[in-house]
Parts: C-alpha cells; structure tokens; sequence
C-alpha cells in the first residue's frame, strides 16, 4: 500500500531532478543578466570599460561583513569606481541592492535587486526616492533621514524603508572608501566585459508609481 | 460530446471556483494586486490543474484507496514545482512578485478537491477538461478581480495608466482592499444567482 | 527580547491572515461560531509548531546537504505536514475523544490550510530582520515564529467568529448574505490591523 506511494514519490523525484537540470543553468543565466543590467545602471561610464569582480570586507557597526562589488578601470587601466551590492533589512524583509560609486566617493546610482516592501509605500523606493542620491558624496550628504539628522528626504509613511534603503547605501560606501586604495594601484587581471547590449534596467520589481512626497 | 462541453464550461461560470464554491481564496486575495499579477496566477494554477487531473485519472487504478490523498499531494507537488522552476527560469520577474504562492498552490483547495472530486473517478478526457475549464474560470476570477484593484489602486489596467495618479486609493493594493473587492464580487455574482431562479 | 519581537510581530504587525493571507479558507470556514474558533486555533497551534519545527530540521540536515532543497522542498514538505496531521488525528483519537469529535472534520483539513505549508516555507527560505542583522532563522526563532503566528491566527479566527455571531442576526441585503458580508468585514478588521505597522 506504501509501495504506491513510494512508487510515485521516487518517479515523481526523478522527474523533478530532470527538469531541475534542465532549468538550472537558465535560472543562474538570469540571475546574472540581472546583475550586469544592475552595474550598468548604477555605473554609467564613458569609453571602454572593463570590470574586475571583487570582494570588500569591512567591520560595520562590530559586525564584519563582506560585500561583492565589481570595479571597474578604463581602457589605460585607471580605476574609474565600483559597483558595490549591499543589504539592510527593510520592513518587509532584506533589501538587496547595488550602488555604484565613482573613485571620488560619488554615488552614480543605486538599483534594487530584490525587496518585499509594501506595494504603494516602500516598494517607491525604486521610484523618486532613490534619484536624490545620484551625483551626491557621501562625505557631505548624510546617508541619514532628515528625521534623524541627516540629508534624505523619506518617503512619506515609509520610514522604516527609507532607513533600511540609507543605511545599506552608508555600509557600501563606508565598506569601498576604506578599501579603494588599492584598487587605485591595481590593474583588471581578468576582464569580464558585460554585455553592451543589455539595456540599464531602472526598476526591476513590479510597476510601481512614484510616491508623493508631502513636505 | 455535450457531455463533455458541460464539464469544461460548468467552471467558468455556474461552478466557478472562486465565485461560486469559495476555494482557493488565499492566492484570490494575495495575488490580485494588479491585473497581469492575478492572470500569471491563474495560468499557473490552470496547468497543475490540468496536468494533476490528467496523471491522476491515468493512475487512478494504481493508486490504493487508503493512501490516494498523499499520493495525490504527490503528483500535484510535483507539477508545482515544475511550474516553479520554469517561471524562475524564463519569467523572473512575475516569479518573485507571486513569491510564496506558487508553492502553496499544492494546497490550493481547488486543484486536491478536483483530483478527489472528478479525476480519481472519470476517464482522462474529461478530467481534463475539467481541470482546463476550473483553473480557466479560476484565472478570469483573478484576472476581474486583479483589474479592479489595479485600477482603483494604481490607475491601471495590465500596466497602462488609465486614470490620473491622483486617483490612486492605495488601500485596494493592500490588504484590507482585497478583502473588501472580492466581497463586493461576491455579492454581485450571488445578486445574479438569486434573480435567475 | 528578540523572541519578544518575533511574537508581536508576528500577532499584530505581519497577521497570517489580515497582512500575509494564508489560512483565509479556513478562516471563512470555521469562524461561524467561536466555540469551533477556539477549537481550529487550538489544533492550528499544535499542528503548525510541530510542522515548522520538523521540516525546518528535515531541510537543513536531510535536504540541504544531499542537494535536493532545490525542487523536492515543496514535495518533502507537503508529506511531512500530511503525516503529522495523520498522527495528530490518531493520537487525539486516543487521548481525548471528544475534541477529536469537537473539531470532526476541521482536523485533516489542516493538511491543506496554506498557513501551515506556508510558514514552513517562509522560515527557509525567507531572511529576516529581528536582532538587527538581516538574517535565515534559526530554529529556535523558526518555533517561536510558527507559535507567533498560530497565535495571531488564533486571535484572529476568535474575533471575527465573535463579530459574525452578531452579523448573523442581522438583515443584510440579498447579495450580501453570507461570505460577502463577512469578506468586507474581514477587510475592516485588515484595516484595523494595519494601525501595528511599526511598533516593532
């Protein structure tokens, strides 16, 4: 009586396995696509640029924590900046995201790879609210909220999110200053060129309206 | 042959899943946020149904009875999670939107109560049919549903703005708005019922 | 405290059914009187705990380990959680008969109650945020987020079963009567809950 359901169990497994095989490699496929259309946004660079895969490590707050990041130098081999994938958790769980910096410490974008924000609140963060931060230093715009004494405007009843979204962005910035003296110095070992054809993708979750920001 | 026609279409409508029989209302609620949300949904829902009420009616002699709810889950789970892996490969976007549901719809009372109700016990033709025609009237369910709440929620329809952002009531995106839009579907569909007899 | 913070906000700000939707089936199903409430929620609490305690070891040192937690995770689950509600049905049939004839029914409908499947999934594969650090539960915070959410389900089904005691009394229009009725209901008391956002 057992056996049946053994039976099915066992062809069932087997058949599971086979598609799994079958779609794995598509699924590593997309998780990678998702990756260089999240450094290109955040990244935009002129000429030819080549990016190198790296990882920083950095103690935050007593915790030491490891963020991969991809650098990226310009055809004479000059460090032109990073992108650098970073996580806080939001309200609705972890923020995944990416920032790209210039060697000056300048942020040139953020992307959000992933989030479980609320639809309507948080989840506007991949609208209006993560514009403020292009072309800001860190070194004068506090990765704070105003709430707190800081530079970023929150978005309305949506704190908690706005918090998480700076202080992910304070971590990868601390975690690439402390680091970026030695990529200055050093040149790309391996070239890993994104393709050119992937259009820079600006939000990748579902469609959500920019919020309104009530002063 | 008509007998057939009957069992395809008595889900769309005078049997429809959600609208009449009340199952299945957890991923009705969750997934409605917008229209394209609730069809994906839906869509997903329809191929295990269809493809759990064909291997159950081609297994129904194999299956002993004192174990046939296990061994249904069985089958059932194991289309889901073909589903799964196939909408994380080629659509990776809806994945992650639908999240937690596309595993949970193994215990999606419409698909174990058709393969108890129907497949176990009639041919494969039909089982299929009828698993084709509830998981339809299931995914134009989610779909009415998904357009209300996008448009008064976002002021959409399937991504194209209909109405001006100022009009956006929030509360339809979130929960207490599905759970007060399927009332209201409800209610409209349960008016029609009572003024046909 | 950590512990604390997962209970709370597992009643009140994220509740299973008001904030996440799972377990609405038997929700509408069983709130028509509270006695039945408290007896569901009685038998949720057991059920979810000790599903969530065995399939998180299952995952983590049967699944992770041999490769499998990709595609037999749903599988694995869903039999893990049919068997246990088998024994649960056959131990309280042995130890106390007569709630095993008060919930009738409701028992082996705990099988496919998504909140069951669902919380057990959440806890593997979701990373959360209690103790500062976003992070997988472990399995004492996995326990203590399944009793959480058993209890806020308990809440839940408890107060609407009391709010649609009195509903039944009263005349609602033709359309409305029923499930209708109760689902706007359902939603107020969403609304209602959504004022806990963010006390934790």
């Amino acid at each position: 009586m057992l056996i049946a359901l053994f039976v099915i169990t066992a062809v069932s497994g087997g058949l599971l396995g086979l598609v799994y095989g079958m779609t794995k490699d598509a699924i590593a496929e997309v998780d990678a696509k998702k990756n260089e259309a999240a450094i290109q946004a955040v990244l935009p660079l002129d000429g030819e640029i080549t990016y190198k895969a790296d990882t920083l490590r950095y103690n935050y707050e007593g915790a030491d924590l490891t963020f991969p990041c991809n650098l990226a130098y310009d055809a004479n081999g000059n460090f032109k900046g990073a992108a650098v994938k970073t996580s806080e958790g939001g309200f609705g769980g972890k923020i995944d995201m990416m920032v790209g910096f210039l060697a000056d410490g300048t942020i040139k974008g953020t992307s959000v790879l992933s989030h479980a924000e609320t639809p309507g609140l948080g989840a506007n963060m991949t609208g209006k609210f993560k514009d403020q931060f292009v072309d800001k230093n860190p070194a004068s715009f506090k990765l704070i909220v105003t709430k707190d004494g800081g530079n970023v405007d929150a978005i309305t009843a949506a704190t908690i999110t706005s918090r998480a979204f700076s202080k992910a962005v304070d971590k990868a910035y601390k975690a690439f200053e402390a680091n970026k003296s030695q990529f200055i110095t050093k040149a790309p070992a391996k070239e890993v060129t994104p393709d050119a054809d992937v259009a820079p993708a600006e939000e990748n979750n579902e469609n959500m309206e920019g919020g309104q920001d009530n002063e | 042959m008509s007998n057939n026609v009957k069992t395809f279409t008595k889900g769309l409508i005078k049997e429809n899943p959600i609208l009449v029989l009340l199952l299945g209302c957890c991923p009705t609620l969750a997934t409605t946020t917008s229209a394209i949300n609730g069809m994906s949904m839906g869509l997903a829902t329809t191929f295990v149904l269809i493809m759990s009420n064909l291997v159950i009616s081609l297994l129904k002699g194999f299956i002993p009875d004192k174990v046939r709810i296990p061994c249904f889950i069985v089958v059932i789970a194991s289309f889901v999670t073909i589903v799964q892996l196939v909408m994380q490969a080629y659509v990776p976007d809806i994945y992650e939107t639908l999240g937690l549901f596309i595993p949970l719809i193994v215990v999606n009372c419409i698909v174990l109560g058709r393969a108890e109700a129907f497949a176990s016990k009639n041919p494969v033709w039909p089982s299929i049919l009828d698993g084709a025609g509830m998981g339809l009237g299931f995914t134009l369910a989610l779909t009415v549903l998904g357009c209300i709440r996008e448009l008064l929620g976002s002021g959409s329809v399937f991504g194209l703005r209909i109405l001006p952002e100022t009009a956006n009531i929030l509360v339809f995106i979130l929960p207490p708005g599905a759970f007060i839009c399927l009332g209201f579907v409800i209610a409209i569909v349960n008016q029609f019922k009572k003024e046909s007899h | 405290m950590k512990y604390l913070i997962i209970i709370l906000s597992t009643i009140l700000v994220n509740n299973v059914i008001f904030s996440q939707f799972l377990g609405i089936c038997p929700f509408l199903g069983t709130s028509k009187k509270t006695s039945t409430a408290l007896g569901m929620g009685a038998a949720v609490i057991f059920v979810l705990t000790l599903a969530t305690l065995v399939t998180w070891l299952v995952n983590q040192y049967i699944l992770i380990p041999l490769g499998l937690d990709k595609f037999m995770q749903t599988i694995a689950f869903i039999l893990i959680i049919a068997a246990l509600v088998q024994m649960v049905e056959i131990i309280l049939k042995k130890i106390s008969p007569s709630l095993y004839t008060a919930l009738g029914v409701f028992l082996p409908l705990i099988t496919t109650n998504c909140a069951v499947l669902g919380v057990s999934l959440t806890v593997v594969t979701k990373e959360f945020n209690y103790g500062g650090v976003a992070h997988m539960l472990s399995l004492g915070e996995s326990v203590v987020y399944a009793v959480g959410i058993a209890l806020g389900f308990a809440l839940a089904l408890v107060i609407f079963a009391g709010i649609r005691e009195h509903i039944d009394l009263m005349e609602a229009p033709k359309g409305m009567k029923g499930t209708p009725i109760a689902l706007i209901t359902a939603g107020i008391l969403a609304l209602a809950f959504m004022g806990f956002t963010g006390i934790v």
